[in-house]
Order: structure tokens, then sequence, then C-alpha cells
């Protein structure tokens, strides 16, 4: 914002003239305008992408008829929701019922105010800014067991309270987790975390400790997994236990809420996943970092989170959903014990002074690890193509019949 | 411990075998039909949307009594001594005016053992299956027709040869 603040000031005469507050108010609300759009916009683009994902898992193609390549569908489907009829259920608690979805949208919107989209890009840069993050995404929680509470519908409440119960329980490895960035960090502040990891692919906190930062990855990746309540932790709205859980008696707009929540989280947990992990706006490369004077960060954030939101979508589509036993002994029995084991062998490896002649794993191990993954990723593609290839071959062989194109 | 370690090993390890799998799959060829611009070849013989050629019936009445649910109605009339002789296509002397043929396809159970017994073969399944309707009504289809033209001439004969009025081709019915 004060990156704004000082374009605003330079290039608009009588910018200065104003009153104080207005300064502050003008640069705010083009900020909220511009971050309200792109939260508001993305998740259409996140429906399409999950409903794509999601066929082509299935061996089907996903939607196709609206628009290019179905590319319109999700547009029509926000606009359905929106010219729905909202109804509200006999016995419910009118005011929290509409208030609900709007403190979960809230909670979701509200932690883009502190991921940096850049060395400057970030609408306010907060010296505590992950624990707002962990702070203002909890709100979120309220907003669900508001949901449930005001809906007079047990399925509701089972929902919520599941949410609840299932949110609580997976912040506290999460933020053990985050602890031990902090801790290498010595700041809270996304912006300097960020900047923490400058200067290549092999300072990432992902392949710092070798063994250690990529299991803090993992689960912290799996708590924010559960923390959106996406699959398989998706117990809180168990569709064939639950009716759909916390929103089974929401409709039309105050639904599109819910939704836009969801999606919002995802990409919410993502990109501070990025940040904290995979460097977040920093190129793999120095080099890469700006193209002539167009700076990159925005791209190299957005990339990497939407890989992240890509591995959600995967999961979604590839894990059944846990059972809730299943989901507290992950969350209290495995991820937390590690977590904390974690957290006390990085305090440890932090308070050890750096010897000038150790030996830097960082920057050999780093690499290696990065060069296997790449590798297990493209040898897994090349033999999934190979793989279809040879099907295709057998199915061509049995002689089944090929559709015949009719109109198009 | 042991076992501990075990069951997260193999959590992680499984976790992963599934996603090979669906990453596998994501580049698989579909096997989406989409149905109304693209179909599935039917195969020869296909029993679909039953059909009457009016012009040919001769009005014997086997199909009906062939069809185990009574799904055909026919009402005949014997055609008048003095109407003009009229045969179908595979020659055979229409002596009844059909003057309803009524099949009711939300009955049909496309056994196809109407077309069997038809001498004309005038009665046979058609590839057509898209024909749902919003009214079970509108299932019953209707065959008679009081435009029909007929053949007025046997198209066994020989060209050239004059046709005997009011006489039963007997060559006809025998072949």
């Amino acid at each position: 914002m004060d990156v704004l603040w000082g374009f605003l000031n330079q290039n608009l005469s009588g910018f200065s003239g104003l009153p104080a507050w207005l300064q502050t108010a003008i640069p705010a609300a083009i900020c909220g305008v511009l971050l309200i759009t792109f939260m508001a916009l993305g998740p259409i683009l996140y429906v399409y992408v999950e409903t794509k994902v999601a066929g082509f898992m299935q061996d089907r193609i996903g939607p196709k008829r609206v628009g290019p390549h179905g590319m319109l569908q999700t547009v029509a489907d926000a606009v359905k929701l929106m010219f729905k009829e909202a109804i509200y259920p006999a016995g419910a608690d009118k005011k929290l019922f509409i208030l609900a979805p709007c403190l979960v949208v809230l909670g979701a919107f509200m932690s883009f105010v502190v991921i940096p989209f850049g060395a400057r890009g970030v609408t306010a840069n907060l010296n505590v800014g992950i624990f707002y993050v962990v702070a203002v995404s909890s709100l979120s929680t309220v907003g669900l067991i508001m949901a449930g509470r005001a809906s007079n519908n047990k399925y509701a409440l089972f929902g919520a309270m599941r949410s609840a119960a299932q949110i609580v329980s997976y912040e506290i490895p999460a933020v053990m987790t985050l602890l031990t960035i902090v801790m290498i960090v010595g700041s809270l502040s996304l912006n300097d975390i960020a900047m923490a990891q400058a200067g290549g692919l092999h300072r990432w906190f992902l392949f710092r400790y070798f063994p250690i930062m990529p299991v803090a990855f993992l689960i912290f990746f799996t708590a924010g997994l559960a923390e959106c309540n996406r699959a398989p932790f998706d117990i809180p709205e168990a569709e064939s236990e639950l009716v759909a859980g916390f929103h089974t008696e929401y409709s039309g707009f105050f639904f599109s809420l819910f939704f836009l929540a969801e999606y919002t989280e995802m990409f919410v947990v993502s990109a501070v996943a990025s940040v904290l992990f995979l460097g977040g706006y920093l190129a793999p490369h120095p080099w890469l970092q700006q193209v002539g004077p167009l700076p990159l960060g925005w791209f190299w954030l957005w990339f990497k989170a939407w890989g992240l939101v890509f591995v959600m979508m995967w999961l979604r589509w590839t894990l059944p959903r846990a059972r809730v036993d299943q989901l507290m002994y992950i969350a209290w029995k495995v991820l937390l014990p590690i977590a904390l084991g974690l957290v006390v062998i990085v305090g440890g490896l932090v308070l050890k002074p750096r010897t000038a002649h150790g030996f830097p794993w960082d920057r050999f191990v780093g690499w290696p690890i990065t060069l296997l993954v790449v590798g297990f990723l493209f040898t897994a593609m090349v033999r999934a193509l190979l793989w279809n290839r040879s099907r295709g071959r057998e199915l061509g062989d049995s002689g089944s019949p090929s559709p015949v194109q009719v109109w198009r | 411990m042991r076992e501990w370690l075990q069951n997260v090993w193999e959590a992680v390890y499984t976790v992963l075998v599934g996603m090979t799998i669906t990453w596998r799959h994501l580049f698989t060829k579909s096997v989406t039909l989409q149905y109304p611009s693209e179909k599935w070849p039917l195969p020869p013989r296909t029993r679909m949307r039953l059909f009457m050629k009016y012009e040919d019936c001769i009005g014997c009445g086997q199909c009906v009594r062939a069809c185990p649910v009574a799904c055909i109605s026919m009402k005949t009339e014997k055609r008048p001594a003095d109407a003009k002789p009229i045969w179908a296509a595979t020659g055979h002397p229409i002596k009844l005016d059909v003057t309803a043929f009524d099949i009711d396809m939300s009955l049909c159970c496309y056994c196809n053992l109407c077309t069997y017994p038809c001498p004309t073969f005038c009665i046979y399944m058609t590839p057509d299956y898209e024909f749902a309707t919003r009214n079970l009504t509108e299932h019953l289809y209707r065959f008679a027709k009081k435009d029909a033209v007929f053949l007025t001439e046997d198209p066994k004969k020989k060209a050239g040869e004059e046709p005997k009025p009011g006489a039963s081709p007997a060559g006809a019915a025998g072949a």
C-alpha cells in the first residue's frame, strides 16, 4: 500500500493537499477493490480447473458445452446461483443465518492482505503477518459454527461441530511447523520470510536441513488441507454421511459465498505454503526474477500457489474421505508429535552457531532432491503416456467400435 | 513405536501410489461420448422402433397374433368386389382394406416376433431409438393412411402384359 501511496503522491498533483485520512483511505480503497476483484473472480477459474481436473482424472472430459471448452460453465453456474432464491428454513435464526456465510468469506479474504505478491507488492506488510493469517483464518470456523447453529438442522450442526473439531486440531501441527520457519527467520512478517529465501532454489525452506523441512512442509500442507475442509479431510461436508454439512440449508447467493470461501481458502493456504516453503514471489533462480522492467514476483507466487492448488485437487480425486477417528488420529498422534519433534530439532540447529568451515548442506542437498522430484514426475509422465499408448493399442485390437460423428 | 512408524510410512507411500495412478489417468484419452453429437454405431439387425409400411400390408393379421404383449391392433374390412385390384410390393394381392393399424410403442417389448410371420415384410424394426415423448399417448403410432397410393399392377407380372381384372393372381400367392 505504501508503494501505491508513493506513486499517487508523485504522479497526482493535489494528492498531497488532501486531508490525511483521505490520503490513507484512497490507496486502501484501491488496494481493496483490486484484491476483492482478484479474490472474487479467482474461484470461477478454480472451479473450472477443478471440474476439468476431476474429469481428466476419471477419464471424462469435464465441462464442454458452455463457451470454448466449457470455459464459461462456472460463469453460468455463478450467475445461476446469484439469481436463485435464498431460502430460510423454518425455525432458523435468520440474523445468524445471513451473518455466517459473510463471516466465512471475511475470514478467507482477510488473509489476502498480508500475502506478498512481490518484495513491495503487499497490501499491509504486518510485522506479525503469519500470526495474523493464523488468527484470521480461524475466523471462518466461527462462521461455520454459526451456520450450523443457525440452520436449525441436525446435519448442519453435525457438520459445524466436525469442522470446529477438525480446524482446532489441525491448527496445532500447522502452527508448530510455522514455528520452525519463524525460528529460522527470526521474524513473523511474510515478507521477511520470503526474503530469507532469496538467492535461488537451494535457499528455499523446503530444502533446508534436508530431511527436516520437507517433512515440515508435508505436515503444513496436510494440516492446510484439513483447515480448508478439502478431501480427504472433507468430513464437515461429507455428502454421503451428512447431507452437505454446514451448508445443507443454504441456497442461492449465500451458498455461493461458502463456495467462494472454500476456494479462496484453498488459494490462501497454497499461497502461504509457497511463501513459507517455496520462496513465495522469488524465482527459482535470481535471473528469472525480472523480465526487463517487468517484475515477475506476482507470477512466481501465483504459479507456485497454483501448483499447490493443483496438488490439492489431485489429492481430492485420489483419496477417499477419512473417518472422523482417523482424522483425529492423524492430527494428534501423527502430525503433532512429528511437528513437536521438528520444532525441537530446528530450535537446536538454529541455536547451534554456524561455523565458517561447516559443510554447506543447504547448497548441496536441496538441488539433488529437486532434481529427483522433477525427474520422478517427468518419468511418471512419460510412463503414463507410454502406458496409455499401449492400452490404446489393446483397445484397438479388441475391435470395440469407435464413436461416429453425427453433427458438431 | 515400530508399528507406528510403519503405519506412517504406509500412509505416505500408499498416498503416493494413489497419486501416481490418478496422474496416469490425467493423460488417458477420455471415454466420454458426446451423445447428441456423437453416437455409437448400432449393430446390424438392431431392434428399435417398429415401422409398418401401410402400402404393402395385406391385412392378414399374423403380426397381431404373434405379438406377445398385444401392442398391435388392426381393423380390416373386406375390399368390395368392384374395387380396383391392388397389390403389395411383394406381389401379394391386397384383398382387405386395413382401416386401422396402430402400434403402441409404450407396450412393445421389442421381441421382433411380429416381423417374422409378415408375408410382405411390411412390418419391421428400425434402428431409430430417439423417440422419447413427454406424453405416453404419443407412443401410439397410427400407420393407417387415407391417401395411400397402392400398386395397381401386379409387380410380379412381366411388363407389357395385361392385368386380368378382378382375377386373383394365383402365381403371386404361390411365390
